[in-house]
């Protein structure tokens, strides 16, 4: 397959704004701006792009919810600003790229801001069009300090060009991007936690609904789309909605960047068609598994595990196999890997990042972290299993968001799946 | 209108209802813990989870609006075990020392755990252990038995906008701290005590002078005088197991005496002598082209706020000490002179409904007697327990008067305790200082009541006096911002730090039910109604104590004894 998300990485100086010039780079921008800002979300509708970080929403229908909606402010108690600060223009509404790559195991946004940052750039442009704002954002993670450079880089390149500003390539549309560094939190990258962390808040997570396209940053509308996602729209304009939405599985078309790590002979980033399966991802491109094969996570430390190396890397049959695709995070396993190791190191990274408002993520990532560390220690208590498999049920129907949500994913697949191993580990 | 199935019970609610508050209207209670009346919810415990037919998760009842043909559950078995286990959770990392904390007969978290039936905590492990806060002079935080729900953050930052508690930290490090960890005495709190009646543990306390003064009470060589605040008469009873507003003016009396105090006095009196020397401040300052508005100073609270946000406002605060620190003032003197005591020997106790009076007396401005004026501050709280420990049958008490010399007292004085009640009672005395004869209408209506700023205008013989109240310290800034730019229209400005006034203050029976804090001003106003006096300058103690001690207002002996000075504080 072409490849569009990564097709310039690796060429000399890929990120200066010559070079993807030279590729046709804002090409997308200039078709975008001469056509109306609805028929510019019908075409990302066409092409069925869902997003990238996890949540696989429909993107063009997030952009025409946020276009149509009306404009509510919203007075923040903790914070009650009527005008925006300084260095950015007060918009209706506006367009946030979510950089905040912190899941374990997610590395292919960093390549794209890395290798291509003029492709987010244009992406947002395009964005801001379609929405009807003037004013973006890119939150990005603080530690990503190559990243940023390259983003600030690239922003004040095209600023002096004219593809970010007042009166873009004549078209009478002004906009500008804005970087905001993150501080470090893992949560932030929840996009609730995100606008919090925006305007000076404690980064916790909110309650959805109301969704940040009806409520968001300010209070106003917002989109927040993540960075691969992003990236696919230049694409999407310059060769329509239809041709991308032909490629592919037909139940997830596009491109998908896939982060392959663990205990594979070739780790990286590939950008592959989500119509290959698990087994051939490890195998044609990770150059096979490092001893022998137990289990994956498809997307992440939030997914459950998988043990079919058949499962197709779509969004759809992944869920069917009881796991998630995410963000396109698979960790491979071996044969000489605890199981019970694998569930404690995850709940002890949850623990550490719970924003801890909900009581039910603070205290029960912790508590699940003890549990597993006795059975670590082979001091498993028999009525720790139910109990951690209740533990994981309460956590995902009342959790705030994801983080809480997801984090026992990886513990009660484990025990689902290798029930025997917790067994073995009990108290003498 | 929109219409949804609680239960399977259909009901319409007004747009933009909470299922929690239409759950109500179908009569239905759902458990809670960090959600509370009078705050923006904030749902950080979960427990109000409800489940909402088609959503594949529980969603929290405190903060979800209601939408059309919307199917709710509020007590399925999946809701009933979520519950369970946020309790079992939130009690695995709380100190359970239930039978000697002092929530124990109002703690939520104990209440909750008895009625969703938990019956063990399965969770074993660690617990956090911190070092309690113990720098303010007035409250104690005991962070090892905090739930972290976020109520004394959101009471501290949206209500009194002072914002001196935040959560710090995330995960397990996570907990409320003051700038820097620095403490409550190291900050700008103001000693309010609000964040005492929202937080549903036993996390915040006053700090207690109950041991301090059983022993004084057993030292023979010692003479104790105590006096109670206008607002104890109408919350003591409350608090011991009588209906909310009984008047128990004649019972605290009866009961102070029982417990030992040699003599029984009452703060109204020095409420009434408050009134004489602040309505005279008054007139002078609107005779003289004093600074106006002059703003009243009886709410310690409300004075350290004052002197850390608006420092630059102390010209305009009356330097008229609060009835709890005249009063000791002249216990110390006045009293023990007129008894013969050595004030060495003096004990003096008050009973206040409020923590920031235990900081008020250990203010070194405050020992005008050449000792510390005021010894021990007992909260409406700790008064309560001294009496059950002593056994004392309060209800069946007989009423029985204060002891005169400082214990008579006119309903002026016992307006005190409920906001817009200082202005009054000032009203009713300047009126009188200024035309030289007493006011047809006594009662001033427009500053009775729960709305948080008041207004109105008072015409005495021609002169209008424009006159404003605020209770709670997020209205006060309302008035005061206006004063800091130049732009007030008023001469004078009452202001209390705790929502509802007195009633409401941080020593109170535990609750931020502003519903009875209303109930108990209504008890003082129908006290005041009651009293042979209603102004202040008719209270015969009043006359007495002028003539033979004091003088006059704001002469020689008032200035060194009943006025104070103030601190610039500053931002921390």
């Amino acid at each position: 397959m072409e490849k569009l998300l990564t097709r310039n990485v690796g060429k000399a100086d890929s990120a200066d704004i010559e070079v993807y010039l030279a590729g046709g780079g804002y090409q997308a921008l200039k078709k975008a701006l001469g056509m109306k800002s609805g028929d510019v979300i019908e075409e990302v509708k066409k092409s069925r792009l869902v997003g990238r970080g996890g949540a696989v929403f429909p993107t063009g229908l997030k952009w025409e919810l946020t276009r149509k909606i009306s404009t509510e402010q919203r007075v923040s108690p903790w914070m009650p600003r009527e005008e925006p600060p300084s260095g950015w223009r007060a918009a209706s509404k506006f367009i946030v790229c979510n950089a905040d790559e912190g899941e374990p195991g997610t590395f292919k946004d960093r390549i794209l801001l890395l290798n291509d940052p003029h492709m987010l750039l244009e992406a947002l442009a395009i964005a801001g069009y379609a929405i009807g704002t003037t004013q973006g954002f890119i939150y990005i993670r603080g530690e990503y300090y190559r990243e940023i450079e390259a983003l600030e880089k690239a922003l004040k390149q095209a600023k002096a060009k004219g593809y970010l500003g007042n009166n873009i390539l004549g078209s009478g549309f002004s906009f500008d991007l804005m970087l905001y560094r993150g501080a470090g939190s893992y949560v932030c990258g929840e996009e609730t936690a995100l606008i919090e962390s925006m305007e000076g808040n404690r980064g916790c997570p909110d309650c959805r609904p109301p969704f940040p396209a009806q409520r968001g940053f300010m209070g106003r509308p917002t989109v927040i789309n993540n960075v691969e996602t992003l990236c696919n729209i230049p694409s999407i304009m310059v060769n329509g909605g239809e041709w991308y939405s032909r490629i592919g599985s037909p139940d997830s078309p596009g491109p998908k960047l896939f982060c392959l790590s663990g205990h594979v002979n070739k780790p990286g980033v590939y950008e592959l068609p989500m119509n290959i399966t698990l087994g051939e991802l490890i195998q044609n491109y990770g150059g096979g598994v490092k001893g022998e094969f137990k289990a994956a996570l498809p997307g992440g430390v939030s997914s459950s595990l998988l043990t079919d190396l058949k499962v197709k890397l779509d969004y759809k049959s992944v869920a069917k196999a009881g796991s998630m695709l995410g963000s396109g995070a698979v960790i491979v396993l071996n044969k000489d890997t605890s199981i019970i190791d694998v569930a404690k190191n995850t709940i002890d990274f949850f623990t550490g990042e719970s924003c801890a408002k909900c009581s039910v993520c603070r205290e029960g990532t912790r508590r699940a972290g003890e549990m597993l560390a006795r059975f670590a220690n082979s001091g498993g208590r028999a009525k720790d299993i139910d109990l951690l498999l209740e533990l994981g049920e309460v956590m995902y129907d009342t959790a705030c968001c994801g983080l809480g949500q997801a984090s026992m994913n990886v513990t009660t697949s484990a025990i689902k799946l290798f029930r025997g191993e917790f067994e073995q580990r009990l108290a003498k | 209108m929109i219409t949804l199935m609680i239960n399977g019970k259909q009901i319409s609610v007004l747009e933009g209802t909470t299922i929690m508050n239409a759950a109500k209207q179908a009569q239905i209670d759902i458990p809670h813990l960090c959600y509370l009346e009078g705050l923006e919810p904030e749902y950080h415990c979960r427990v109000c989870c409800v489940e909402i037919a088609g959503e594949p998760r529980l969603a929290p009842s405190c903060v979800r609006e209601v939408t059309e043909g919307m199917k709710v559950q509020t007590n399925s078995a999946r809701v009933r075990r979520a519950r369970r286990v946020i309790v079992e959770l939130l009690l695995a990392n709380h100190l359970i020392e239930c039978p000697v904390c002092e929530r124990n007969q109002t703690c939520e978290l104990l209440k909750l755990a008895f009625e969703l039936g938990v019956k063990e905590i399965r969770f074993e492990g660690e617990r956090a252990h911190y070092e309690l806060d113990e720098t303010s002079p007035a409250i104690i935080r005991d962070p090892n038995k905090c739930v972290l729900c976020g109520r004394c953050v959101r009471v501290c930052h949206d209500v009194q906008t002072v914002s001196v508690l935040s959560l710090v930290n995330r995960g397990l490090e996570t907990k409320v701290a003051t700038y820097m960890e620095n403490g409550l005495g190291n900050v700008e709190c103001t000693t309010c005590g609000q964040c005492i009646h929202v937080c549903p543990v036993g996390a915040i306390k006053e700090r207690s002078a109950v041991d301090e003064v059983w022993a004084a009470l057993a030292n023979p060589g010692k003479h104790t005088v105590v006096q109670e605040a206008p607002a104890m008469r109408a919350s003591l009873g409350e608090e011991l197991g009588l209906p909310p507003g009984t008047l128990v003016a004649g019972k605290m009396h009866a009961a102070l005496r029982r417990l030992g105090f040699n003599t029984v006095f009452d703060t109204n009196f020095s409420a009434d002598l408050t009134i004489i020397e602040e309505a005279a401040e008054l007139v002078k300052r609107v005779k003289e082209g004093g600074v106006l508005p002059q703003i009243t100073s009886c709410s310690p609270g409300w004075i350290k706020f004052m002197e850390h946000f608006y420092p630059d406002l102390i010209p305009h605060v009356s330097t008229c000490k609060s009835p709890q620190q005249m009063f000791g003032a002249l216990a110390k003197t006045y009293y023990a002179e007129k008894a013969g005591i050595d004030p060495a020997k003096v004990v003096s106790v008050s009973i206040m409904p409020c923590t920031a009076k235990k900081f008020e007396a250990q203010r070194p401005e405050m020992r005008a007697s050449g000792f510390q004026d005021v010894d021990y501050v007992l909260t409406t709280r700790e008064l309560a327990r001294m009496i059950k420990e002593a056994g004392i049958d309060f209800a069946s008490l007989p009423d029985e008067p204060a002891d005169e010399l400082m214990g008579l007292y006119s309903g002026a004085g016992t307006i005190f305790g409920a906001t817009g009640g200082v202005m009054e009672a000032a009203l009713r005395t300047a009126y009188k200082l200024v035309t030289g004869r007493e006011a047809e209408k006594i009662d001033i209506e427009p500053v009775r009541g729960l709305d948080g700023v008041k207004a109105t205008i008072v015409n005495i013989d021609g002169l209008e006096v424009q006159v404003a109240v605020a209770h709670g310290l997020g209205n006060a800034r309302k008035l005061l911002d206006e004063v800091r730019a130049g732009k007030s229209p008023y001469h004078f400005i009452e202001i209390m730090a705790c929502p509802g006034g007195c009633v409401g203050g941080g020593g109170q029976p535990i609750g931020f039910n502003m519903v009875l804090r209303g109930i108990r001003g209504q008890t003082l106003y129908s006290e005041d109604r009651r009293l042979p006096h209603r102004r202040s300058h008719d209270n015969p103690s009043i006359i007495k104590i002028y003539q033979d001690y004091l003088k006059e207002p704001l002469g020689e002996k008032s200035h060194h004894l009943l006025h104070t000075k103030y601190t610039k504080r500053g931002r921390v």
